[in-house]
């Protein structure tokens, strides 16, 4: 019986084995490179020491848990990363929604085609050029904003070392460079409608606006909910590159976020059991996230991601 | 009637103005900085606002032309990016295709091994182990192979070529071809759009690595382009400094800045027009549904 069921598994594998061989390499490298990893987290629990290895490090239990919920820095930071997300997402997330949704309008199609072009332009270009842009134009020596707000008899303001603007700039900047392309998702969400839905609205009477509102985006309603969904699984994420290159000695209060404080004691300080154990934290929070978002849509009645 | 059309007329009015206010503000940075890196300082000063300036000066890029830095750069990146790409897609394409195969055993599993890794991750410490163990801290390999393989393009791929009809398939498979000539001289050529526009994402990722330099690399010889802007151009005390002080021309920092920016910036500015027409073309509608 086992002998047979054994010859059929072995027959089968033969028959199939070349999209087997293929498959391998895949699997292996998502073994390697992000299964490792996971495993790697264990480190958070050990007083973890380079050369013992993770293996031969002692356990700690949540030792570095009960240090991390101990520091007030801890709060802080939990806070504005906190703060800054949830900042993006009310005014980042609806906005691509709002620019599919014109340019759909848009009946000159070549005139659409170009102003599709350019708004994408920017999330080609990487943050560390954007940042360079944002603090040079920014900066209060020679800036252009603040040489254009001395010209107007105005003292020149230093933006990326006050509190108040780090944040209105981080989430402008972003929407700035990627709502344009986030716009694309739904703009293919509303090429797909099936246009007899805006005839048989035409039909009705309906203004272009009240098509908007009561065609297209209840139709495009569950592409917005699974991107809000993943989003929310995101929320720990602030974007480390835009943060790092915006931040400075002068905003770490408001700039310190926790991807940029775990690169700072985990490798820069050497601390790695501790890093290990932000980064568990805050992979932990983002996944509670996109559970609970994804079992609140379904209780709404909603697609979900799964 | 006339209310209607009146109505749609100030929408489209309104619409028009915003949208293209928008993209006017997407590209106006980068007409500045072009325009900054070619204006003598003392004008620049004079009238900031100015697009256009009276005097070409060209100073700041036989400046940067001089600095080795960001040649080092420059052949760092060109290599991360080439050698990113081509693994990134062959990897890609023989993973893809076994996925996508509905009776394949084994197939649910592995489509859950992947997606899982959409959405939990390591971290930053297991990662940096990851590298270290693997003697890849401070080669070029810690910038191309930790990123190699992404799940979601994986998958897009994946429902891409699920997408091609069986039909198209089965009558090779009659003639006796097996999977790998199938997927080679089949699937792949069938692929080309979808491929082309993974070449472009991956390639643009590779060109701005940056994250992956700043953990897995020391050594300012190993450093790609976007280190060495960073270091330039954002960071005050950056090289763009050292050479003011070593001040043989007249040209200022901040021009030296905006010349860096757009030297880096270049081959993304001009293959770009090319690579927009892949953009809408159907992988990513295939995406959502999927």
């Amino acid at each position: 019986m086992f002998a047979t069921s054994m010859k059929k598994s072995f027959r089968y594998l033969n028959k199939k084995k070349y999209l087997y061989l293929l498959l391998m390499p895949g699997i292996i490298y998502f073994l390697v490179f992000n299964y490792v990893p996971m495993y790697g987290v264990i480190i958070a629990f050990k007083d973890f020491n380079f050369a013992k290895g993770i293996w031969n490090s002692a356990w700690i239990g949540f030792e570095n848990f009960r240090y991390m919920f101990g520091l007030s820095d801890f709060y802080t930071v939990f806070w504005n990363s906190l703060y800054l997300s949830f900042l993006k997402l009310a005014i980042g997330f609806p906005f691509p929604i709002l620019l599919a949704l014109f340019l759909n309008e848009m009946r000159n199609r070549t005139y659409q085609k170009i102003t599709q072009t350019i708004i994408y332009l920017p999330h080609f270009i990487s943050w560390v050029v954007i940042g360079g842009i944002l603090v040079n134009f920014l900066s209060p020596s020679w800036g252009v904003l603040n040489l254009f707000l001395k010209q107007l008899g105005i003292e020149p303001i230093f933006f990326l070392a006050d509190n108040d603007y780090f944040r209105p700039l981080v989430v402008l900047s972003s929407v700035w460079k990627d709502s344009g392309w986030e716009s694309i998702i739904y703009l293919a969400a509303i090429v797909s409608i099936n246009s007899e839905l805006y005839e048989a609205a035409g039909i009705d009477g309906a203004s272009r606006l009240q098509r908007l509102w009561y065609v297209t985006i209840p139709s495009i309603k569950s592409t917005i909910i699974i991107l809000l969904i993943l989003r929310l699984g995101h929320i720990m994420n602030n974007g480390f590159e835009q943060i790092f290159v915006l931040q400075n000695p002068m905003n770490l209060g408001v700039s310190e976020v926790f991807e940029t404080y775990a690169y700072r004691v985990g490798i820069l300080g050497g601390r790695f059991s501790f890093g290990a154990t932000v980064g568990l934290f805050t992979s932990v929070i983002g996944l509670i996230f996109l559970l609970a978002s994804n079992r609140i849509a379904k209780f709404m009645k909603e697609d979900g991601i799964w | 009637m006339n209310i209607r059309s009146r109505g749609d007329k100030l929408f489209d009015i309104v619409n028009y103005t915003c949208l293209t206010l928008f993209a006017l503000a997407c590209l106006f940075p980068f007409f500045y900085v072009a325009a900054f890196s070619v204006t003598p300082y003392n004008e620049y000063l004079a009238n900031p606002l100015k697009l256009i300036p009276n005097k070409l000066e060209f100073s700041a890029y036989t400046q940067i032309f001089k600095m080795d830095q960001l040649w080092t750069g420059y052949r760092n990146t060109i290599i991360i990016t080439v050698l990113g790409v081509c693994i990134n897609i062959f990897l890609m394409i023989i993973t893809a295709y076994p996925l996508s195969k509905r009776d394949l055993k084994g197939r649910s599993f592995a489509l859950v091994l992947i997606t899982f890794t959409m959405f939990f991750n390591g971290g930053l410490i297991p990662n940096f182990y990851l590298i270290k163990s693997l003697d890849m801290y401070n080669t070029l390999w810690s910038l191309v192979l930790p990123n190699a393989l992404g799940a979601y393009n994986l998958l897009l791929m994946k429902n891409f070529i699920g997408n091609i009809p069986p039909s198209l398939e089965e009558s090779a498979s009659i003639d006796g071809a097996n999977e790998l000539r199938i997927l080679f001289r089949i699937i792949v050529p069938l692929s080309k759009p979808a491929i082309a526009t993974f070449v472009i994402f991956h390639a643009v990722t590779q060109w701005n690595t940056f994250f992956n330099a700043i953990i897995y690399t020391s050594k300012r010889d190993l450093w790609p382009l976007m280190l060495i802007v960073r270091d330039m151009v954002v960071d005050s005390g950056g090289v763009a400094k050292d050479v003011m002080d070593a001040g043989t021309s007249g040209v200022t920092e901040f021009t030296i800045k905006m010349a860096i920016i757009i030297f880096s910036t270049l081959p993304i500015i001009l293959v770009y027009p090319f690579m927009q027409k892949y953009f809408m073309k159907g992988i990513l509608v295939g995406s959502i549904k999927g």
